[in-house]
């Protein structure tokens, strides 16, 4: 081979390959996308830097003695080979061990986490309360109930009742501090679609401005919305 | 074949847990853990996480370490020929292919692993995401017999038919980073097959038919070189020998075997394990 053909069979394959490149990129784009009803397993690094970390064994999903985790197969909406949990098919259980996390070989679950009840899986929020039968004058505590850490991320709390005025409303509320965002409470509820949803924390929580900062920390944080949150979430795709 | 029996036995291990609920190997060949104690992982993949700027866990490191001794002492891509699923795929493939006398297709050039080696490699870089392992067969097809398919079977039998019908060898021998990732890392492990009696060859070709890297068998049976005239020693030298034995095997004349020990560049061992030089004589060749 003479050097002219070596150097056109070089530029060939270069070309070539950075076609694919361009192409494995761009398709990587979509493929990373993670749909807000798929959670990721506590401890896990910001979505951006776990899709660069993880490296798809699956020892977390085999480590988690309750089974609720998955890897993502090829064709679903969840970037392939990466680990999941539907919430309303089956919380995290928080083991107080955290077993997925010291299973990760790659620190995709970050082995910083040592403490169940600082994960940050996502943040539950009373979606729907028109849907949601305590907020229409019936006792049901259920996602109270199968909160791992009731009393902390949820509370039932004394409403006067808006329509009646005479009933008091016991209602579920969420505080966003302490939430680890497990799905428990979502899986719970005893509706045909849950009323209270956990979904990942930056589509539900707000940010203030530094300069009002004093206000907001004197404010309890909460998350209720009344109305349907879903409904507001695909608005533009709905209508 | 011992090669497959090692090949099923490993898939066989991992597919224990899911199937009949004995753990005995957890996780995929991306990283797994045998037994609790045994962590392994690819160092081609943990290398992707680092580059896209992460810091993988002890056990991780600790796993990808022994991979790199393992493989690094036995040959690269011994990984290749005894673990790889993937490889009885492309194996099929190219037994198909033979089989129904299928013949030409198109040429491409054999470096072209590296290139994509090297793709996969700055992706992560690039990106930050690991984007290799959006279609990386490998990981696909062992991962799907473990965790479920989706899709995946489809890039496989896009695999198969690409090796079938369009260019033999194609993926294995062609195109695959994770094979040339292998074999990078095997590159001066003293273990080798060699045809010490390369003199007896009647020159049948049998062995360069089954052989997925038939250029590394030309300079240690007939001793002949690409670029110089100096002849070659009887070892297959070249890091893309995949060390499955089947030319071994296939040959009547009882050509090759086993050359443990230290190559040097004319493909003579150098020092074998035993602490002697081989006479050379012995292996020049005869015509
Ligand atoms: S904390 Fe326990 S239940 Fe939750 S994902 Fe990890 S192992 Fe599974
Ligand atoms: S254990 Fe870690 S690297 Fe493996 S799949 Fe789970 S998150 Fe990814
Ligand atoms: S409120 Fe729901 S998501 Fe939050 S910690 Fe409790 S059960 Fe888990
Ligand atoms: S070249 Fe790639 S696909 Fe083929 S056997 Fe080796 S690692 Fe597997
Ligand atoms: S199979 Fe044996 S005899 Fe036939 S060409 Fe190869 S080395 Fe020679």
């Amino acid at each position: 081979m003479n050097r002219r053909d070596f150097v056109f069979d070089s530029l060939r394959a270069a070309t070539g390959v950075g076609l694919l490149g361009l192409g494995l990129s761009l398709y990587s784009q979509r493929a990373a996308s993670l749909p807000a009803w798929a959670l990721r397993p506590p401890g896990a690094q910001p979505e951006e830097e776990f899709n660069g970390a993880c490296i798809r064994c699956g020892l977390c999903v085999r480590d988690c003695p309750f089974d609720m985790l998955h890897l993502a197969r090829l064709g679903q909406d969840i970037p392939t080979g990466t680990p999941y949990f539907i919430a309303r098919e089956a919380g995290c259980e928080m083991c107080e061990d955290i077993p997925c996390v010291a299973a990760c070989p790659s620190n995709a679950l970050d082995h910083a986490l040592t403490d169940i009840n600082k994960a940050d899986m996502g943040l539950a929020i009373v979606s729907d309360q028109d849907a949601c039968i305590a907020f229409q004058g019936q006792r049901c505590e259920v996602c109270f109930d199968n909160c791992p850490i009731r009393g902390d991320a949820i509370t039932l709390e004394t409403q006067h009742h808006e329509r009646s005025g005479q009933q008091a409303l016991l209602i579920p509320v969420v505080h966003a501090e302490t939430c680890t965002g497990c799905g428990k409470c979502e899986e719970a509820c005893i509706l045909d679609e849950a009323a209270i949803k956990v979904l990942p924390r930056h589509l539900i929580q707000g940010k203030r401005g530094e300069h009002d900062r004093l206000v907001w920390e004197r404010q309890p944080a909460r998350t209720t919305y009344s109305g349907n949150l879903l409904d507001k979430l695909n608005g533009h795709s709905a209508s | 074949m011992l090669r497959r029996f090692n090949q099923l036995g490993v898939l066989f291990m991992f597919l224990l847990g899911p199937l009949f609920g004995a753990w005995l190997v957890t996780g995929n060949l991306s990283s797994s853990m045998t037994l609790d104690i045994l962590p392994l992982t690819d160092p081609l993949l943990l290398s992707q996480s680092m580059l896209s700027g992460n810091w993988p866990a002890l056990t991780g490191f600790v796993g990808a370490g022994l991979v790199l001794l393992f493989y690094a002492l036995l040959g690269g891509r011994v990984f290749c020929a005894w673990v790889c699923p993937v490889n009885l795929v492309t194996d099929l493939a190219a037994w198909l292919r033979r089989r129904l006398g299928i013949r030409g297709g198109v040429r491409i050039s054999r470096h072209l692993r590296w290139w994509l080696l090297g793709l996969v490699l700055l992706l992560p870089l690039l990106t930050g995401g690991m984007v290799w392992e959006y279609v990386n067969p490998v990981s696909m097809l062992h991962r799907g017999l473990i965790f479920g398919f989706g899709w995946a079977w489809l890039i496989l039998a896009a695999v198969f038919l690409y090796d079938l019908l369009i260019v033999s060898r194609g993926w294995c021998g062609h195109l695959c980073p994770v094979g040339a990732c292998y074999a990078a890392i095997g590159a001066a492990a003293p273990v080798h097959i060699a045809a010490p009696r390369r003199d007896q060859c009647d020159d049948c070709l049998d062995c360069f038919k089954v052989c997925p890297e038939p250029q590394v068998l030309k300079p240690a049976l007939k001793g002949t070189r690409l670029k110089s005239d100096s002849s070659h020693g009887p070892v297959i030298d070249s890091i893309d020998c995949t060390k499955c034995g089947r030319c071994i095997e296939v040959c009547d004349q009882d050509v090759f075997g086993l050359a443990l020990g230290w190559v040097d560049k004319d493909g003579f061992v150098k020092s074998n394990l035993s602490g002697q030089r081989p006479n050379a004589e012995q292996t020049k060749l005869q015509h």
